[in-house]
């Protein structure tokens, strides 16, 4: 395993202490009982659906993911050489959680499932993507989300 | 990702998020974050355990039922089967030794599609096992257009010109490649009960390939290239972090 523990020092150094943006206070807002939110899935691992132009080195557009997608047709293309990919190619779930999602929204855990879920590719300039998570809030505002999970890759 | 978290929440949508680098949620504070112990491109833990991946998800949604914030939980344990399987893997192909002469582009190409040939019936097993689902053809190339044209960039370099409309080579390259690399991966990962690592496919598919061959050739020759689009992926687009000491540059 690949564990960010073995991976060789002088590159685990690189990642772990990589110089990170400034954002400043942590934002805050209560959501709703988590038994009544309707969750959304945003992904950076570079998912898309297969008809989907795949993504391209520091862009920092998104891919729309409908919930009614065949997610045995999702595709990742991420730039990145530097993560696991069999955990995904073996089960969705290993980095997009959508059959938990939807068992914990069965379970009344969660109130619904979001019927958009969105994908980005991590590893992109805080000054590309804060504009186009701005207008994604408006989004998920418009498909009436009440909170999102964010999953890493 | 924790950028995400502070812009989303901002403009007033509540997040919670997973992080497989907890040193990076401590330094941007997320709103609220439950940390992994996991291998990277694995946040959920493990694949075909989907209890334990509900457990994660769970608790990573549970943290918005916090009243403050930031939040930094940790989750307690390690992935389930992360032990590798005590008989070892080993691919289910013998391959000739990669190709020595590298300058010869047609001797490459030949290499590269007899190692296509030969993983080809693994290939498609393991599609069969995951019900039809492959990551390959994010080019939208056959795994033979994609063997003549590495084959080419091999010799050929920066003058390999590109077979994509409207794709610059260097990115019909990189797409091509991570083809190439997902279909060797799926075949090798055709045993539906098989416990392989990342690193031991990267040891097969980098140490004893053709095609992991060649790629360390380009990628030995993008570190020094002046052409932009090569050069920008070279560092960490071509070869993933375990297998670099193969590389010039490391």
């Amino acid at each position: 395993m690949v564990h960010v523990r073995e991976m060789p020092e002088h590159l685990r150094d690189a990642l772990i202490n990589q110089e990170l943006p400034e954002y400043g206070d942590t934002p805050w807002v209560t959501p709703k009982p988590l038994d009544e939110c309707r969750v959304a899935l945003i992904s950076t691992a570079g998912l898309h659906r297969r008809e989907d132009p795949p993504f391209t080195p520091g862009a920092g557009d998104y891919r729309i993911i409908p919930d009614t997608y065949d997610m045995g047709e999702l595709t990742m293309s991420h730039v990145s050489t530097n993560f696991d990919r069999s955990g995904f190619y073996q089960d969705v779930n290993t980095s997009f959680p959508i059959d938990r999602l939807r068992e914990l929204a069965e379970e009344g855990v969660i109130g619904s499932v979001a019927g958009r879920h969105f994908s980005f590719m991590g590893a992109t300039p805080p000054t590309v993507m804060e504009p186009i998570a701005r207008d994604l809030a408006k989004v998920l505002k418009a498909d009436n989300v009440d909170a999102v999970a964010l999953v890493p890759v | 990702m924790g950028g995400l978290a502070h812009y989303l929440e901002e403009e007033g949508i509540p997040t919670t998020q997973i992080a497989l680098i907890r040193k990076h949620a401590e330094e941007i504070k997320p709103p609220r974050t439950l940390a992994v112990p996991f291998e990277l491109g694995r946040p959920l833990g493990a694949p075909n355990e989907p209890d334990f991946q509900r457990r994660v998800l769970r608790e990573c949604l549970e943290l918005l039922a916090r009243e403050s914030g930031p939040v930094l939980e940790d989750f307690p344990d390690d992935a389930p089967g992360a032990e590798p399987d005590p008989e070892g893997w080993a691919c289910p192909v013998n391959f000739a030794a990669p190709v020595e002469d590298l300058s010869d582009e047609d001797l490459i190409r030949q290499a590269l599609e007899q190692e296509i040939a030969l993983l080809r019936p693994w290939y498609e097993e393991s599609k069969q096992n995951r019900k039809g689902r492959t990551n390959f053809g994010i080019s939208g190339m056959t795994p033979e257009e994609i063997a003549a044209y590495i084959a080419k960039v091999t010799v050929a370099r920066e003058d390999s010109g590109s077979p994509i409309a409207d794709k610059p080579p260097h990115l019909a390259f990189k797409h091509m490649a991570d083809d190439m690399r997902y279909y060797y991966m799926e075949a090798a990962i055709a045993r539906p009960d098989s416990r392989v690592s990342d690193l031991e496919i990267g040891n097969w598919l980098w140490g004893e390939t053709t095609l992991g061959k060649v790629l360390v050739v380009i990628r030995d020759w993008a570190m020094e290239t002046e052409h932009p689009g090569f050069k920008a992926l070279a560092p960490t687009a071509m070869v993933p972090t375990h297998q670099r000491h193969r590389t010039i540059h490391g």
